[in-house]
């Protein structure tokens, strides 16, 4: 598909366009229910210059439902924007629990197509580490992608973040399927790709049904 | 005519669904493609609005099985994606003119349905 890139600028080109569609249905499904409002608010104003006005009450609910949707495209643009600058500096300090929630919020919309909740665990300290925030959130959505396929019956990944010594361990788990895939093909040649960059180790232990990732506290120059 | 919505965005289809009540058409509205079986195994509808992307199960999908269900069963796509993948796959089921991308003007999707029906010979 996309010729001449290595397998990890591949999957980092894969992993931005799907997002990026993602977020735009997104948007275009906000848009067509403030489409829809004002239409009605169109045939109230209509209904209303024949004789038969609705009620204030009405007219406010309308109201709220178009700030509601208004404050739902803000915090899309916002992960949008924060998703953007993910890759303005390579390698930098930042908190993992930060890119965890990000690919969880833009992976929000998967889950539901698929009938799984997403699940984050609160985080109750800082979780600093030197890395490439953008690879980390490609190999987040790449492992996310896997364990939503892996559910199992229980349809909800559970997702946390933990310090591990000097480094940073994030688990999904409730990968029930796990146990009657053993060989699920994953991690494939763009993970192990990903993983080099960052100096991390995932391991998938089917009889647990969990992905674990392991993330040193600062990758090398 | 009596029509069906199906989209995951409750806030959309009921919205729809009153404007076209407004319009003199009775429409009914499910966000989920469970339900919208349900529904269209108990009710006579003449045309299913559905969303492409559905939880659970894609609007293809669900649409071959609701034919299955319902032979006489007219149905019109909408999507917010407008993907190459999505629109060939809808255009393909629903032909080209059956196929929406949000946000769908009323009047248009009137037509649609309109067109629909009356190809069909059902009463409008």
């Amino acid at each position: 598909m996309n010729p001449g890139l290595g397998i990890r600028e591949g999957a980092a080109l894969h992993f931005f366009g799907k997002m990026s569609a993602s977020i735009s249905h997104e948007i275009k499904n906000v848009l067509a229910i403030i489409n829809e409002n004002a239409g009605l608010l169109e045939d109230y104003n209509l209904m209303a210059e024949r004789g038969s006005p609705v009620g204030p009450g009405r007219l406010k609910a309308l109201a709220d439902t178009i700030m509601a949707q208004i404050r739902r495209a803000d915090a899309i643009v916002k992960n949008m924007n924060r998703f953007a600058h993910s890759v303005d500096e390579e390698k930098r300090a930042f908190d993992v629990g930060d890119i965890l929630e990000l690919v969880v919020a833009l992976s929000s919309r998967f889950a539901s197509v698929r009938g799984v909740e997403l699940k984050m665990r609160p985080r109750s300290e800082r979780l600093s580490v030197v890395s490439y925030p953008f690879f980390l959130a490609n190999l987040l959505w790449l492992a996310l992608d896997f364990a939503m396929g892996e559910v199992g019956k229980g349809k909800t990944v559970e997702l946390v973040a933990e310090k591990s010594g000097e480094g940073v361990v994030i688990r999904l788990t409730r990968l029930e399927a796990l146990e009657n895939s053993p060989d699920a093909g994953f991690p494939g040649e763009r993970e192990d790709a990903l993983l080099q960059t960052l100096g991390a180790g995932l391991s998938v232990d089917h009889g647990e049904g969990r992905v674990t990732i392991e993330l040193p506290a600062e990758i090398g120059p | 005519m009596r029509v069906l919505l199906v989209d995951d965005e409750s806030e959309l289809v009921s919205t729809l669904a009153e404007r076209l009540a407004i319009r003199g058409i009775q429409a009914d509205w499910v966000t989920e493609a469970e339900d919208a079986l349900r529904m269209a195994e108990a009710n006579c509808y003449d045309v299913a609005v559905l969303d492409i992307r559905l939880p659970g199960m894609s609007g293809l999908d669900l649409q071959n099985i609701m034919k299955s269900k319902c032979p006489d069963l007219k149905f019109i796509f909408m999507t917010g994606h407008g993907s190459q993948g999505d629109f060939q796959a809808g255009t393909t089921e629903a032909g080209p003119d059956y196929y929406l991308v949000k946000p769908v003007s009323i009047e248009e999707l009137m037509e649609k349905m309109n067109k629909l029906t009356s190809e069909s010979g059902d009463p409008e």
